[in-house]
């Protein structure tokens, strides 16, 4: 049966039309043509613009009410195609792979000047983005300078969405097993070193599948690839000559659309090609057993303040998507980047959900870490809601019931809630208590282990209260903000002058230590100590119950040169350089057992929080603290050191048997000896790690673990980390 | 874009000329699908190609379900170094068996 709605009904400069369907908003393909829907509230007067693709000016402008011609008779006819709020006309006959579109509105004056704060921002003279567009042309190719003067530069186009997914479905991995690698899909295969052929793609990045294979982590967290503009406030470092860009692109121009110029094909300037090569990308990830999860940015966009570029949303509702100031209509920045998208009014919020369900069901997408999250908990006015409708709504909805939801639980704002984040059981936090703590902690600051051990445990301290258990915490050491973990046993200070802002910017809470050197340094001893300290920190992470993240790089000894900000730079301080893979061998091969470790060893990935009992009579409690001595950790405010015991029987809660693991950190200057306890039936510790031992003995390959050969007491080196296997 | 079949062989070749879009691959479709007949064996010269869009790779796939579902065999050819990144990087490249040259194909096809 065909349909028997498939037939224009008006004709507007040759163009054949029909009232649109309002649902689903953006452009659909529909049977002879392409379905268009947008909302605006205070729009009084709508036209959709369309391009052929890639040219300056409009092939038709047609307006959503006005003259039309009866498409059988051709007699002048008056029309509107407007349900409600929602603009929608058909199109038939539209070629999707070879047109843009967009759309002019028009609302309520007095006119708001550049500028100017204001409520409404509408300027007819402008073509706004379809904040729906699933593909975005404009900036199809990476770092290629726009023509400043065109009339539209973020162009939608349409996406032909009928992948081959070859029976590929999320893989739905349990959080406690995760292991997260941190990336940026151009830093990751920019450098000359990374031996691919288009360099800084999803199409380079899929054939360093192998290499993530390689390094044991079944889960890659992708910063910002929704569509943004790495020109975005671009400029010309005053000293260098760089140009400074919007690297990162923690700025989202349209949030439905894969970063075009992140696609070795986004030359073709083919929207369905680019979406099938990061749904390639995605379909091969998953073929590896690794997930991947989106760090999205939902509290604000690349519009700006009142002095920002219309783009889309500005110019359709800014009332609708923006916090603004009563009365005057300043935008609100709790950002910290000029705008706050509005994102408790219930249309941003529906914006919202059907953007990350797209992502989850059109694209596989297995989660999504939430830049600056605590803004999702803000009402219109900015005030913190005590039960955020966005952060409910996520955390229930059917589509996303399965997809990791990781909250940066602070915003530019000054609301911080790491450990109250309204989490509905649902959402995690990156816990930046657990960076701090480790980070002190390994620097040798005194008094510790109180906060260590709850770092250790899974945070009980911050998450135990809401019955959240250790998955709520996403315990990380560096990510991309702040210093890789080469600089942070490099450099006791950030350097961040060639972000050209006389080193203002950035953070300065980064618990370093340089190691007695600022910067490279060819003294062995300062070398040796730097690379000890790495592991010893790869070393805590793993053994820490929650969900590890790894920041790219790091397993390499990654630097950006003390810059802690790198936000800006499309240039060898960013770029991953994998040279780094042979001359740091020792370091990579200690990261690959580490984490093998982790595969292997279910007690170190509990779902719940440890009860400090025995109960599965197995003579010992499931987690026991030590010290230098066996069963008496100190707790004291001048200590540095923790030991601590993990029973193998009570693994994932006592339904699986595993070995015991015991773990010893001398974060002292000196040799101490610690003794060990005993161990029953029969079983003998062998050691695992000893990063004060020469490479390759400071790890071993999990199962190859040597017995040790004295059973009550281990030398820990100064500075180190001893994890022994009970077995 | 143009089409030019012949048999070689017994092997059915089909010259490919110019762009395969959305413009034309309709029409390519609708005269290479009734070539793959149960138990055919199909050379598809590529070299003469100069753009594929994504309605090109939507044919070819096409193409290859039928073959498949047909128990004939497929054989791409010629294919330039930007078509085949275009279909590598989008994923269909692999559904594919490649040769160089029709010669190659038809050996391949024995």
């Amino acid at each position: 049966m065909e349909r028997i709605d498939i037939y224009p009904t008006h004709l507007y400069q040759g163009y054949k039309l029909r009232p649109g369907r309002p649902y689903p908003f953006g452009a659909t393909l529909v049977p002879g043509g392409v379905n268009f829907s947008v909302f605006s509230r205070h729009a009084s007067y709508c036209v959709l613009v369309l391009f052929e693709r890639g040219k300056a000016s409009p092939m038709v402008e047609i307006p959503f009410r006005g003259m039309f011609q009866k498409a059988e008779t051709d007699e002048p006819v008056w029309g509107e195609f407007r349900i409600g709020n929602v603009f929608s006309m058909t199109v038939f006959d539209l070629d999707y792979e070879d047109i843009e579109y967009g759309f002019r509105m028009d609302g309520p004056y007095p006119k708001t000047e550049r500028g100017q704060p204001g409520q409404h921002r509408f300027d007819p003279s402008k073509i706004l983005m379809d904040p729906y567009a699933k593909a975005i042309g404009g900036r199809e190719v990476w770092g290629q300078t726009p023509d400043w003067n065109g009339l539209y530069h973020h162009r939608a186009r349409l996406v032909y969405d009928d992948f081959d997914w070859e029976g590929d479905r999320p893989l739905e991995i349990p959080m406690e097993d995760l292991i997260i690698y941190e990336m940026h899909v151009r830093s990751f295969t920019r450098h000359p070193s990374s031996g691919v052929k288009r360099p800084g793609t999803f199409a380079a990045m899929r054939e360093k599948i192998p290499y993530l294979k390689e390094l044991g982590v079944n889960c890659v967290e992708l910063m910002p690839i929704y569509e943004f503009d790495e020109f975005e406030n671009s400029h010309i470092h005053p000293d260098t000559g760089e140009l400074l860009m919007n690297y990162w692109g923690y700025s989202t121009v349209g949030f439905f659309a894969p970063k075009a110029g992140y696609a070795a094909t986004g030359k073709s300037k083919d929207g369905t090609q680019v979406a099938d090569e990061l749904k390639t990308l995605i379909k091969e990830l998953h073929r590896h057993g690794i997930e991947i999860i989106l760090d999205v940015v939902f509290n604000h966009t690349a519009e700006g303040n009142e002095y920002g570029p219309t783009i889309s949303f500005r110019g359709i509702d800014n009332v609708t998507y923006y916090m603004l100031t009563p009365g005057e209509g300043y935008y609100y920045n709790f950002s910290g980047t000029g705008n706050t998208l509005n994102c408790n009014n219930p249309i941003v919020r529906s914006m919202v959900l059907d953007c990350l369900r797209y992502w989850a069901a059109e694209y596989h997408i297995d989660g999504f870490r939430f830049d600056l999250a605590a803004i999702l908990g803000r009402d219109p006015s900015g005030a913190p809601l005590p039960n955020p409708p966005l952060l409910e709504t996520l955390a229930f909805d059917p589509i996303l019931g399965k997809c990791k939801l990781i909250a940066e639980a602070w915003d530019a704002g000054g609301l911080y809630q790491v450990g109250s984040f309204p989490a509905y059981g649902r959402w995690a936090e990156w816990n930046g208590k657990y960076r701090d703590d480790v980070r002190k902690f390994l620097k040798g600051d005194m008094g510790l282990a109180g906060g260590m051990a709850q770092r250790l445990e899974g945070s009980p301290d911050l998450y135990a209260w809401g019955s959240r258990g250790p998955t709520a915490s996403i315990n990380f050491i560096t990510c991309h903000d702040g210093f890789t973990l080469y600089d942070l046993v490099a450099y006791n200070g950030k350097h961040n002058e060639a972000n050209g802002e006389n080193n203002n910017d950035g953070g300065n809470d980064n618990h370093s230590w340089n190691c007695g050197w600022e910067g490279l340094s060819t003294d062995p001893a300062v070398n040796e100590l730097r690379c000890r300290q790495m592991k010893n920190a790869i070393a805590m992470l793993i053994v820490s119950q929650g969900v590890p993240m790894i920041l790219s790089g790091d397993e390499m000894g990654q630097t950006q040169s003390g810059n802690n900000n790198a936000y800006c730079h499309d240039t060898e301080l960013s770029w991953l350089n994998w040279t780094q893979l042979e001359a740091n061998a020792d370091l990579f091969r200690f990261f690959k057992n580490c984490i093998a470790f982790r595969n292997a060893h279910p007690v170190l990935r509990s779902k719940t929080h440890f009860r400090n009992q025995d109960y599965v009579g197995s003579g010992y409690a499931d987690i026991t603290w030590h010290g230098p001595q066996a069963w008496n950790a100190d707790w004291s405010d001048t200590n540095r050191t923790l030991a601590f015991m993990l029973c193998g029987k009570h693994a994932k809660g006592g339904t699986v048997v595993d070995n015991t693991i015991y773990v010893t950190m001398n974060m002292h200057w000196e040799t101490l000896p610690f003794d060990l306890p005993g161990l029953r039936d029969g079983m003998q510790w062998h050691v695992f790690v000893n990063t004060s031992a020469p490479s390759p003995e400071d790890s071993w390959q999990p199962g190859s673990e040597p017995l040790l050969e004295d059973q009550s007491r281990f030398l820990v080196g100064s500075r180190s980390v001893v994890i022994l296997v009970g077995k | 874009m143009e089409i030019n079949i012949k048999t070689l062989e017994q092997v059915t070749v089909v010259e490919l000329t110019g762009d395969i879009d959305s413009k034309s691959a309709p029409d390519a479709q609708a005269q290479i699908l009734p070539l793959i007949q149960p138990n055919c064996k199909v050379v598809l010269d590529m070299s003469r190609l100069e753009y594929m869009s994504s309605a090109g790779l939507r044919m070819m796939l096409s193409m290859h379900r039928q073959a498949t579902g047909n128990k004939g065999q497929l054989v791409l050819v010629g294919l330039s170094e930007e078509i085949s990144d275009t279909m590598s990087a989008t994923g269909f490249l692999n559904f594919f068996t490649i040769q160089d040259t029709v010669e190659a194909g038809l050996v391949a096809l024995k």
